[in-house]
């Protein structure tokens, strides 16, 4: 037994060891489940939840946007999209089958959705329409024990009532791109549907009206599905905001233009409001939030009056003849002219070589500054030009609001041209000749102004010299609470009160009087006539031998080459109270062309009397439309 | 089949066989099983189903058969040793014929109500045929080197065939048992350091006959971050659920790395990690002591043992018990590759749960069986 005891013996010494082992081992397990768990606990903490928990946005409902007596111009529509999710649908095409019996379904979509169906995690709502109408959201809800995975899903999308009547004030939304994630870092832009201003008041505002995210964390597994939501932070929906503009006026100025293309600007001479705005031919921006083809795209873009450009602020023309009221002003100024001195028009000046021709062939014979606006006589103004020089008339013309931009809320305003001696060596590094003094005395040559300038000119005439400033916006109004815009006080230009009495009363006569270039288009109501001033551009060079012959009627032009009608106006005589400035591109001549348009915008500008009527706010105080 | 001399005392009556069970050994075992089927419970949310409710069956069986096997008489197994190791050994070659593919390797053998995985067979059979050839040697021979050459054979031809399933967890189990059953029989250590010397030299052969998804793992296993999405996805995420578990846990039910699936495998080779977010560093120290507690009695009750079958039996028994545990935490916390080895009487299987009570019933037969005396070869009495 002895060797019996030495190989236990050996044995027990042979096990301890084992189990001394055994010990070591488990407290180096232990040791290391320290190190993680206690001593580098937080930073798997952080990974765990990071592993676990989602940040979703919760896009805020966009602010609205209404007109002066608060009717919506760009407001949210609840989008019903029909989703269909794979895991729920067990069979897809089935599905697809089943749906297609109660809605149409287009073949692209369909095999839109079948393709998204094999790239995707099973448990990802597939869209399979948007827009559906009531009909179709009430065909799937009442079919839906029968439609597993089958949903509606509520999203939101913006809605123009009015689009074509107001896009180039209201503007568009559109998706996001490159260059508008590099201005902001709100991560609102980041979401696949977001819709951010692209144009008009949407762009200008967009700040404002797009309100603040929500958020919502909420906790998914492995593959991303969600479990549970953890907490919830709502956002702050958009302000909504007034413009000043009267739709149905709007919508009376857009009609009136008909056929032709043109701009038109109605506001309150005193407080700067624009009333109307209007730029045609239009489009419907309701075509870029629900999609645009390529060829409506390509129709927009090549079509040859411009839909897309807003002339009322970018459009920039030759002011022709309604500048004269800024030469007269000029000349009063200056002391150079009496108003009541004559000068001689026989049909045309001539300066050095050039013969500067006068409208009217055989001339007007005896004219002072009344009757020369009046009858618009050339003669006169490259008389009275000539005197004043063109340093005093580009700083009437900068007094009045031209070659600036007027900064008014919309993107894409264009700042005209008022062209000096400075200006010209610079440009064109030539100097300033004689002649071209006498062409702006005639409002035309470089000058350029949009017809948002011409209206404010015409508005600072008629209120008797205010440097009243055009403005587009009434109010905010957020949390239901209207926010007013601060008040403007606009400052006195330092005009003479009897030379503009003698301006004024040119414009009357055109208007007033049988020999007015606008006489025609007078309002025969006393309580609500109007004075103006004609303009007609010439957008071809006249050859000296067609002067000769006569000149060939705007009618017998093709479009292209006929006269720009521009006309400028405001009413009433006494105590006026509107303004407009109408251009008529190609449309002939501003006495028989825009001073008709003029006249019936200022007679329905006069009934409806926007200015005067009560604005009732608390109309517009109504809760968003939400999701 | 020869018989060996068993002492006078043999013959213990049932009941007094059941008196000298090691009861606090078995409430141990009890324990642990326990708390395997609290976390099989989490691991399906709080549901018994799928795997607690089974859980339990395969445990109350298992309980059973390691009372049966640690009741029967010592001499039965001794004389039944080389009987089940050629057994076992002949299934491991079924499988390699016959065996269903599961889960990418060749393991088991589908008997209706069991599928039967010879490795797990073969775990508990090497021991037993080492424990009886070391029985036989007498102290003159255990010096010898030829001695070890017939169980140096007993332990390569199974490791090799389940290394090639693959199985390489079971592979390594296999081989680190047998050896230390050679160090407990009497092989120098210094020897051992030589046959340790020329395994990692056999290291780039062994990587040729390794699987590409064996190579991947010992790859991500030094380098886990390098790639967090695609092979080390796993370690890393377990890493997450440890380490975000901190010193008490995220809570019963509450593990969200478990939870939210970024787990793997979480009711059975990965439950230690949701053992570790759920209930913390002292719920996990406190079951790591539970399995301690098992093999250091195991220890004791081997060495208290009055023949040499028995300790050796006991000893290779609460090894082999000892380093499944170590190997599948090791592994879980990073520490060494994923080898694919489930938690004992933890992880859902009942192949596993029942191949471990006859372990652990085979370690109680020594405890009861501790005063017999075996004769060292049959019919002679030295």
């Amino acid at each position: 037994m002895r060797g019996e005891t030495g190989r236990a013996n050996l044995f027990t010494r042979r096990a301890v060891i084992v189990g001394g082992a055994q010990a070591l081992l488990t407290a180096g397990l232990a040791g290391r489940l320290y190190q993680l768990q206690v001593v580098e606990s937080e930073r798997y903490q952080v990974l765990a939840d990071e592993n676990r928990i989602n940040m979703q946005l919760l896009p805020p409902a966009r602010g609205r946007i209404f007109d002066r007596f608060g009717q919506v111009l760009a407001e949210n529509r609840l989008n019903y999209r029909l989703v269909v999710v794979p895991e729920a649908a067990l069979n897809l095409e089935r599905a697809l089958d089943e749906i297609a019996a109660l809605v149409p379904i287009e073949d692209h979509d369909r095999d839109r959705v079948l393709r998204e169906a094999s790239r995707k995690q099973r448990f990802v709502p597939i869209t399979v329409r948007e827009n559906l109408n009531w009909d179709e959201v009430s065909q799937i809800e009442v079919n839906a024990p029968d439609l597993p995975g089958v949903m509606i899903d509520v999203g939101s999308r913006r809605l123009y009532t009015f689009g074509r009547d107001t896009v180039h004030i209201v503007g568009y939304v559109g998706a996001v791109n490159e260059s508008d994630l590099e201005l902001t870092d709100d991560p609102l832009l980041t979401l696949p549907d977001f819709r951010i201003g692209k144009n008009g008041a949407e762009k200008v505002l967009e700040s404002s009206l797009r309100g603040e995210a929500g958020s919502r964390q909420v906790e998914v597994n492995a593959y991303g599905r969600v479990i549970r939501e953890l907490s919830r932070r709502t956002g702050r929906p958009g302000d909504d905001h007034v413009l000043t503009v009267d739709l149905g006026l709007q919508q009376y100025v857009s009609a009136r233009f008909g056929e032709e293309s043109g701009s038109a600007v109605v506001l309150d001479v005193h407080s700067g409001e624009i009333l109307a705005l209007a730029s045609v031919p239009s489009y419907d921006p309701n075509m870029f939030t629900s999609g645009i083809s390529q060829r409506q795209w390509r129709e927009l873009i090549s079509h040859p009056r411009f839909p897309l450009s807003n002339k009322s602020i970018a459009g920039q023309y030759s002011p022709g003849s309604t500048f004269k009221m800024i030469v007269a002003l000029a000349a009063l100024e200056s002391g150079e002219v009496s108003p009541y001195h004559r000068f001689y028009c026989n049909g045309s000046l001539k300066l050095g070589k050039r013969r500067f021709r006068c409208w009217r062939r055989y001339g007007h014979g005896h004219v002072a500054m009344v009757q020369g606006l009046m009858e618009s006589c050339d003669v006169y103004f490259y008389e009275v030009a000539k005197r004043v020089g063109i340093d005093r008339i580009a700083a009437m013309s900068e007094r009045f609001g031209f070659g600036n931009k007027l900064d008014i809320e919309l993107p894409g305003e264009k700042p005209g041209l008022v062209p000096t001696r400075e200006w010209k060596l610079a440009m064109i590094g030539e100097p300033w000749q004689g002649g071209e003094t006498l062409v702006v005395g005639i409002g035309q040559g470089y000058l350029l102004t949009t017809p948002l300038q011409l209206a404010v000119m015409v508005a600072r005439i008629a209120n008797g010299g205010i440097a009243v400033e055009p403005r587009l916006l009434a109010e905010a109004i957020r949390d239901g609470q209207p926010v007013p815009r601060e008040s403007e006080s606009f400052a006195p230009m330092g005009l003479s009160p009897a030379h503009l009495d003698i301006v004024r009363k040119g414009m009357n006569f055109v208007v007033n009087e049988p020999k007015g270039t606008a006489y025609r288009a007078r309002i025969e109501e006393p309580a609500l006539a109007m004075a103006g001033k004609t303009g007609s551009v010439q957008v071809r060079r006249i050859s000296e031998r067609e002067h000769r012959t006569g000149v060939i009627k705007n009618e017998d032009r093709p479009w292209e080459e006929r006269d720009h009608a521009l006309f400028v106006a405001y009413a009433p005589l006494e105590r006026p109270r509107y303004g407009v400035a109408v251009v008529v591109e190609h449309g002939g001549s501003g006495g028989s062309v825009a001073a008709p348009i003029a006249r019936d915008i200022l007679r329905e500008v006069q009934r409806r009397d926007p200015s005067s009527r009560a604005r009732n706010l608390e109309a517009l105080i109504r809760p968003h439309e939400t999701a | 089949m020869a018989q060996f001399e068993v002492s006078s005392r043999q013959g213990y009556r049932i009941a007094e066989r059941l008196l000298r069970l090691d009861w606090f050994l078995i409430v141990l075992v009890c324990t642990v099983g326990a708390v395997g089927i609290g976390m099989l419970i989490s691991a399906s949310g709080g549901s018994t189903e799928p795997w607690a409710a089974r859980q339990m069956v395969w445990f109350g069986a298992g309980l059973l058969l390691m009372i049966a096997v640690a009741t029967a008489d010592i001499g039965f197994w001794l004389r039944a040793a080389y009987t089940i190791y050629g057994l076992a050994f002949g299934l491991l070659v079924g499988v390699e014929l016959l065996g269903a593919a599961g889960k990418g390797a060749q393991r088991w053998i589908d008997l209706g109500v069991i599928q039967l995985q010879p490795s797990e067979l073969m775990k508990i059979a090497l021991i037993l045929a080492l424990a009886r050839y070391f029985h036989g040697v007498p102290l003159e021979g255990i010096g010898r080197i030829r001695t070890y050459l017939p169980p140096l054979l007993m332990i390569l031809a199974p490791a090799a065939l389940i290394l090639r399933q693959p199985d390489l967890g079971t592979a390594l189990l296999l081989a680190l048992g047998g050896a230390i059953m050679l160090f407990l029989a009497g092989l120098k250590a210094w020897k051992i350091g030589v046959a340790v010397v020329l395994a990692l030299g056999s290291g780039p052969v062994v990587w040729q006959f390794l699987h590409e998804y064996q190579r991947a793992r010992i790859l991500t296993f030094f380098n886990p971050e390098a790639d967090p999405l695609g092979a080390g996805y796993h370690i890393l995420q377990s890493k997450i659920a440890l380490g975000s578990g901190g010193l008490f846990g995220k809570g019963y039910l509450q593990g969200t790395q478990s939870h939210l699936n970024f787990l793997p495998e979480k009711q059975t080779d990965f439950i230690f990690t949701m053992m570790a977010e759920e209930l913390g560093f002292f719920g996990v120290a406190g079951v790591l002591l539970l399995y301690l507690g098992i093999a250091t009695y195991g220890v004791v009750i081997s060495a208290r043992s009055n023949n040499h079958f028995g300790r050796l039996l006991g000893m290779g028994i609460t090894v082999t018990f000892f380093f499944h545990v170590f190997f599948n935490v090791a592994m879980v916390i990073g520490l060494i590759p994923i080898v694919g080895l489930p938690l004992p009487l933890i992880s859902y299987g009942g192949s596993a749960m029942l191949s471990l009570m006859l372990g652990l019933g085979l370690l109680l037969c020594v405890g009861v069986h501790r005063d017999v005396i075996i004769t060292r070869r049959p019919g002679s009495a030295g």
